[in-house]
């Protein structure tokens, strides 16, 4: 065991060091984020960003070198993100892009697809959205009804999507369809991309309970999408679709703040009727069980991180990291406020600790706990795939689609 | 980076793995269980100490294998999967450690050859009873060479050759604590067996009536030192636990699999599944954290304090609600005598004490990371 990089890992660390150095503004311990992921005022920066790493040779690490990749290792990418992190950087928009768009169109998109497109996105002048939910799929997000009909060279797309991160600034999109109705529900789909900017695209932001709106609906009234942009063959868009939520439990990764550290300073700082807070056993038994949930993710991702560097991809274990962190900070941020006692009300920065850092987090999280992959999805995904317990009964295997009940169906209906 | 054991330490743990298999079933931890004249299994003690296990962590010079810290946390993890009913942790992650923390030259060479080989087995006499030993409880004297007091209970204190016992030692000219040397066959004290939840880890109440011992360490550094040996077993223990915490995980597993109701598998249940995954994340976590535990205790880490705590209340927690959740899924014969189920479930309450409660360690945590930033 050796906790320490290897020399070809300290080698690249260095490297990656010295250019964000050059290039970048170091954090400040005190700083929150001045910018949300949803606000669509970062795009320019966000593009900037991701400019400068493409030209430094810092995009793409893992990608090949003819779409414009450093043709690196998934370690040295979380060597770089890691490094990275330690920087103000605009948040990280490109994250469904690189993430999942990228590799998605790798595995299926043709030569010229990939040349044209991938190369833009990593540097930085397109960004991509994926447009899977819908209001009657979520979690079953085979479910899915958004209509395809070809019609001559063309398809023909109507229907609605929901919780599309990004979709009022993204440039181009990856979209699941339902080409045949009739088939079951696995075997009817169709994958393709499309330009955001063709005609039939109404994108609607949706506010959220913290008052910001990262997500979208988008309406797709008579879309026409020519057949060269079809990804996988008709009917087998699900496995298209696989593809690319393999790589969002990678891509999805740290949660962001308050974590442990930010609540062990709170308990640092505040006082409670007896003096610190920090000097509180009831506190102190909060801080110790998320120490050692923040560190033990820590560690697992370095376990992940020794598998990646004998090239072996990570695995549905990775799903204990979303799982554990989204519900820590959700715990965290209740209780960072119950530390403030009366005054944990008040969201106004300027007379909340840590610029109400709890206060926001406590409205943000409960949308971590449920998008890219709810708690009880995660939890599905980790039975069945790690602990390898049966899968629960199906009553929507055998049935064509368009007899079978989804989404919200109230008896009466 | 490499977040893994070696190859020559996973041999080892498969080599430990088979042997115990053979070895050390749960009808020989049952055996314990069943006869409350027997403390411990002799003949698998023997084995063990023949394996070289005993001595793991011995140097060559004293007649031990010389193998790092790290190799002992590999076999711990598989003794704790096993439930093996020896004095292996009083006498290995407790009172070897004793000895090489803080042994004299002279005492090395006295005592760890033969703990090495197995020939005798030590001990650590801390608690007086019911609350939290430390240096304003523990009321034990060392006087003019001589102990007094009652320790109880003291892991395998039953059967030990010898104690490491913590005392009040008046002849350091103050009333702080220091560690005394011993011999329990010797003169000036009784001892008897305690009744405890889980038999198959033995445990002795020990009268100390002017018994003859020397100090272990400096006089009045008792304390400090004994924080020190109970950071390393922290460690140790924590593979235990993370060893039996899988094995009930295991256990709980298996049964979703293979118990049908309802003309299903019960593991088909998202109530069982997310029960048997939330187990599953708690022993992740503290095998992560014991794994870091294992690099620092063999590379004597600035943070070993915090990594020891954490690898500890990582561990106990796991252990607990994995061995909890396990009689859970197994429904009425979860808590039968015939179903092994409850052999982890007391294990699991031991080990979580036996080098003091979680809500210590919690607290112990904090403080180490509270002078980790001061540092």
């Amino acid at each position: 065991m050796d906790f320490e990089d290897t020399q070809e890992e300290a080698e690249f660390r260095a490297e990656a060091s010295t250019w964000l150095k050059a290039n970048g503004v170091p954090k400040q311990s005190d700083q929150t984020l001045a910018v949300r992921r949803g606000d669509p005022s970062i795009v320019p920066l966000a593009k900037e960003w991701q400019r400068k790493k493409y030209d430094g040779g810092f995009a793409g690490i893992a990608l090949p070198k003819e779409y414009g990749g450093r043709g690196g290792t998934r370690l040295q990418q979380v060597i770089f993100s890691q490094e990275e992190s330690k920087f103000a950087v605009p948040p990280n928009i490109f994250s469904i892009s690189h993430g999942m768009a990228v590799p998605t169109l790798l595995t299926y998109a043709t030569e010229a697809q990939k040349q044209q497109y991938v190369q833009a996105t990593l540097k930085g002048d397109e960004i991509w959205c994926q447009l899977f939910s819908e209001p009657g799929a979520g979690s079953d997000l085979a479910g899915l009804r958004t209509r395809s009909e070809r019609d001559g060279d063309d398809w023909v797309i109507n229907g609605q999507k929901i919780w599309t991160s990004g979709a009022h600034y993204a440039d181009r999109a990856i979209l699941v369809t339902r080409s045949d109705p009739t088939a079951v529900k696995h075997k009817g789909l169709t994958y393709f991309f499309l330009d955001m900017k063709t005609p039939g695209i109404d994108v609607r932001p949706i506010r959220q309970i913290s008052g910001y709106s990262g997500f979208n609906e988008v309406f797709l009234t008579d879309v026409r999408i020519p057949d060269s942009q079809r990804l996988g063959e008709v009917g087998e868009g699900w496995q298209v679709a696989i593809t690319t939520l393999m790589n969002e439990r990678v891509a999805s990764g740290d949660r962001p703040p308050p974590n442990f550290e930010e609540i062990f300073a709170l308990a640092q700082q505040l006082d409670t009727e007896d003096g610190p807070a920090i000097e509180d056993k009831a506190v102190r038994d909060r801080l110790a069980k998320w120490y050692v949930q923040t560190r033990g993710l820590e560690l697992i991702r370095m376990r992940s991180m020794t598998a990646m560097s004998r090239g072996e991809r990570p695995g549905p274990e990775n799903s204990i990291g979303k799982l554990v962190a989204s519900f820590k900070r959700q715990e965290i941020a209740l209780f960072g406020m119950d530390l403030m006692d009366m005054g944990g009300v008040m969201q106004d920065p300027s007379s909340t600790p840590m610029s109400a850092l709890f206060q926001n987090a406590y409205l943000e999280s409960p949308g971590s706990r449920i998008a890219a992959g709810t708690d009880e999805t995660l939890r599905n995904i980790l039975a069945e795939r790690v602990l390898n317990l049966p899968r629960d009964v199906r009553v929507d295997k055998d049935i064509p689609f368009n007899e079978m009940r989804a989404g919200t169906v109230r008896s009466g209906d | 980076m490499n977040f893994e054991f070696s190859d020559d330490q996973r041999q080892l743990r498969d080599h430990a793995r088979r042997f115990l298999d053979d070895n050390a079933s749960a009808r020989v931890a049952r055996n314990i269980l069943d006869n409350a004249d027997l403390s411990y299994d002799e003949e698998l003690w023997r084995s063990i100490a023949e394996l070289g296990w005993t001595g793991a962590i011995i140097p060559e010079e004293f007649g031990g294998a010389g193998m790092i810290r790290e190799d002992l946390c590999v076999i711990a993890e598989e003794l704790g999967r096993s439930l093996a009913p020896t004095p292996f942790a009083s006498s290995v992650y407790l009172a070897t450690e004793a000895l090489l923390l803080a042994g004299s030259e002279d005492q090395k060479a006295d005592y760890l050859p033969r703990l090495a080989g197995g020939e005798i087995i030590g001990c650590l006499a801390m608690a007086e009873g019911i609350g939290i030993p430390g240096p304003s409880t523990i009321t034990a004297t060392y006087r003019d060479g001589l102990v007094s007091g009652v320790k109880k209970p003291v892991l395998d204190g039953d059967v030990a050759d010898f104690a490491v016992v913590l005392a009040k030692a008046a002849d350091a000219g103050d009333e702080s604590l220091s560690l005394v040397l011993v011999d329990l066959n010797g003169a000036g004290l009784q001892r008897k067996k305690v009744e405890t939840v889980d038999p198959t880890r033995s445990h002795g109440e020990i009268a100390f009536d002017g018994a003859p011992g020397q100090l272990l360490g400096g006089a009045g550094q008792g304390w400090a030192l004994a924080e020190k040996i109970i950071d390393h077993a922290a460690i140790y223990i924590a593979f235990e636990q993370v060893g039996g915490a899988q094995a009930s995980l295991d256990m709980a597993v298996d049964y979703a699999q293979n118990r049908f109701a309802f003309g299903r598998a019960i593991g088909s249940f998202q109530a069982i599944k997310h029960k048997l995954v939330d187990m599953y994340v708690d022993v992740e976590l503290a095998r992560a954290n014991a794994y870091y535990g294992a690099w620092a205790i063999s590379n004597d880490a600035p943070d070993l304090s915090v990594a020891a705590a954490a690898a500890r209340v990582a561990a106990s927690e796991a252990f607990n609600h994995a061995s909890r959740e396990n009689i859970q899924t197994h429904g009425g014969m979860g808590f039968t005598w015939e179903f092994d189920c409850h052999l982890y479930y007391r294990r699991a309450k031991l080990l979580s004490l036996t080098l003091g409660s979680e809500r210590r360690w919690t607290d112990r945590l904090v403080t180490t990371l509270e002078q980790r930033n001061v540092a």
